[in-house]
């Protein structure tokens, strides 16, 4: 799994400032401070970015190309690969991070959170290098329309049905808001309409299913770009979610999704809770932070986000007990756990799940507000506490400020934070992407999600490693032959033994 | 009452009508505690909040992403 963040830029004084130069002055100033002297000028491969080219194609002799046919300097956009196996790079007039792939939930938060802490060394550096302030924020819209997208990748199986898939997962997505809303001040897309509601996104969904992830904003997203053998796997790109400042709910979003992802490749969701009207019932599940609304099932029958949740949480602990071998892996015990819980007390009084809940967080903010100085919900500073809620700098932000006050609960350790902005996972391919960058940066002439390419001194061609399997190319599988080869050309030597 | 789930003796007490007001049960002193935590944490974001709210919410202007 992984997760792609667009952060929102903004340069306060100078609102014209081309959007597209500022997000590039943010990645390539990373660049100038990342650790290695080569990693700034590693390329993505574009070459696997095709969704119609036959990805099982590859091996180190097709590999003729000169090197300039694999950049991506036509587009003029800074386009990085980092050390941790992360690409960090500028798209539709954001920075954007993607993190690693990782194998659960847990690692998806840390390496999400290394790039939020990689973004905020950015900025600074861009400021501290340019004429202008520039500032981030993690999350999804303007309030004036735009909105940009915190996307979810899940790998499955591809034998499962699509059709399985969006009849079990829209449901899902509906209603999971109640803990993954990151809260929005503002109704409808434009956010001209008072009041509050718990998400960020649900406004801009205007179909069930489709392609575009720009405009008709589907729930279920068919891009099929696997990275990855297609013939084995699917990569659900889920573009549905806000981004999360609070890390809790980071965890609990990638979880239970995961879960649920579970329970459809095994068909084990054994109810039907197909809704009537799924894009309107997004939208009437977001407007309701009493989270009592009555969703309408095709089958006629209402119930609530929250007993929806329930049918798909009690499901999720059924195949968890019936796959455990001995007992329940310790975290996904934790996600059912937290789930349940997180849920139950949405049900008693919302306000107590403010750990853990950003919209809940948020609204406790807004109300005091409210409260204190009787602003009424058009208030401009109300606004502004749901822009600065997402300000990434822990100075200023307001969420970051919840947190270093204990109010919202942190998962991880500004320690294991630091060691992620440079490590990789150890336990997919991007332990190989981010070790050959570290340790053979100046041999990496580019790479992607699926390859490696590597310019050795005296071969005229580039050297390209596919790298198709996701959970190949980890420390088990490759930290041996990494150690035992002091450079790049004897390590492609040992891989070609291999 | 709504169709539940299996769960659902969990939720016996919850409120039959569709729509119920926002605000939460008054007076606890669970309430009272979360208020005066609320004011706390409100005071110090006053110190760290944008200066001239209704200008810097009107000059964040996004382009559109994914």
């Amino acid at each position: 799994m992984g997760i792609e963040t667009e952060f929102g830029i903004s340069v306060p004084g100078h609102p014209h400032v081309n959007a597209m130069a500022t997000s590039s002055a943010v990645v390539t100033s990373y660049s100038g401070i990342a650790v290695g002297d080569r990693r700034n000028r590693t390329r993505w491969d574009f070459d696997e970015e095709s969704p119609l080219r036959d990805a099982r194609g590859f091996d180190m002799s097709r590999a003729e190309a000169d090197p300039s046919q694999l950049t991506d300097e036509e587009l003029g956009l800074a386009n990085l690969i980092l050390t941790n196996g992360a690409r960090l790079y500028v798209d539709h007039a954001h920075p954007e991070y993607s993190t690693p792939e990782v194998t659960n939930p847990r690692d998806a938060v840390l390496w999400d959170r290394a790039g939020q802490e990689i973004m905020v060394e950015a900025a600074a550096a861009a400021t501290r290098e340019g004429p202008f302030t520039i500032q981030l924020y993690k999350n999804n819209t303007d309030n004036k329309g735009a909105s940009y997208g915190c996307h979810e990748n899940y790998l499955m199986r591809r034998a499962t049905s699509f059709s399985d898939i969006v009849r079990d997962l829209t449901p899902f997505f509906v209603t999971r808001q109640v803990f993954t809303g990151a809260g929005r001040v503002g109704i409808g897309q434009d956010g001209r309409g008072a009041g509050f509601q718990l998400s960020q996104r649900a406004d801009f969904f205007e179909v069930e299913v489709g392609l575009e992830t720009t405009l008709k904003r589907p729930i279920i997203n068919t891009r099929d770009e696997p990275h990855a053998d297609p013939e084995r796997y699917r990569r659900l790109h889920v573009i549905v979610g806000d981004a999360n400042l609070a890390e809790a709910a980071t965890y609990l979003k990638m979880g239970s999704t995961a879960l649920v992802l579970s329970l459809i490749e095994e068909a084990a969701l054994d109810e039907d809770v197909v809704l009537a009207d799924p894009v309107r019932e997004i939208h009437a599940v977001s407007h309701d932070p009493s989270l009592t609304h009555l969703l309408t099932l095709r089958d006629g029958r209402r119930m609530t986000a929250i007993d929806i949740q329930r049918i798909y949480l009690a499901r999720a602990e059924k195949l968890a007990r019936r796959q455990a071998v001995v007992k329940i892996d310790e975290q996904t015990a934790d996600v059912l756990d937290r789930w349940g819980t997180v849920l139950d007390d949405l049900e008693r009084d919302p306000r107590t799940a403010a750990d853990r809940v950003d919209w809940v967080a948020k609204l406790g903010l807004l109300e005091g507000y409210r409260r204190r100085d009787g602003l009424d919900w058009e208030a401009a500073r109300l606004q502004l506490i749901d822009l600065q809620y997402s300000d990434i700098r822990p100075d200023r932000g307001l969420a970051l400020r919840l947190e270093a006050s204990g109010r919202l609960q942190r998962l991880t350790t500004p320690e294991e934070v630091a060691h992620a902005t440079e490590r990789p996972p150890v336990d997919t391919r991007a332990y190989f992407r981010g070790e050959c960058l570290r340790r053979y940066g100046d041999a990496v002439a580019a790479a992607s999600w699926d390859s490696v390419i590597f310019d050795i001194p005296g071969h005229d061609a580039l050297q390209r490693v596919p790298t198709l399997e996701p959970v190949r190319g980890t420390r088990d599988h490759v930290g041996h032959l990494l150690d035992a080869a002091p450079c790049a050309a004897d390590l492609l030597e040992s891989l070609r033994g291999a | 009452m709504s169709t539940q789930g299996s769960e659902g003796q969990r939720r016996a007490s919850r409120p039959e009508q569709d729509e119920v007001d926002v605000a939460m049960p008054e007076g606890s002193t669970q309430r009272d505690a979360l208020d005066a935590d609320v004011d706390a944490i409100l005071d110090e974001i006053d110190e760290v909040l944008e200066e001239n709210a209704e200008d810097f919410v009107k000059s964040f202007v996004q382009k559109g992403g994914e």
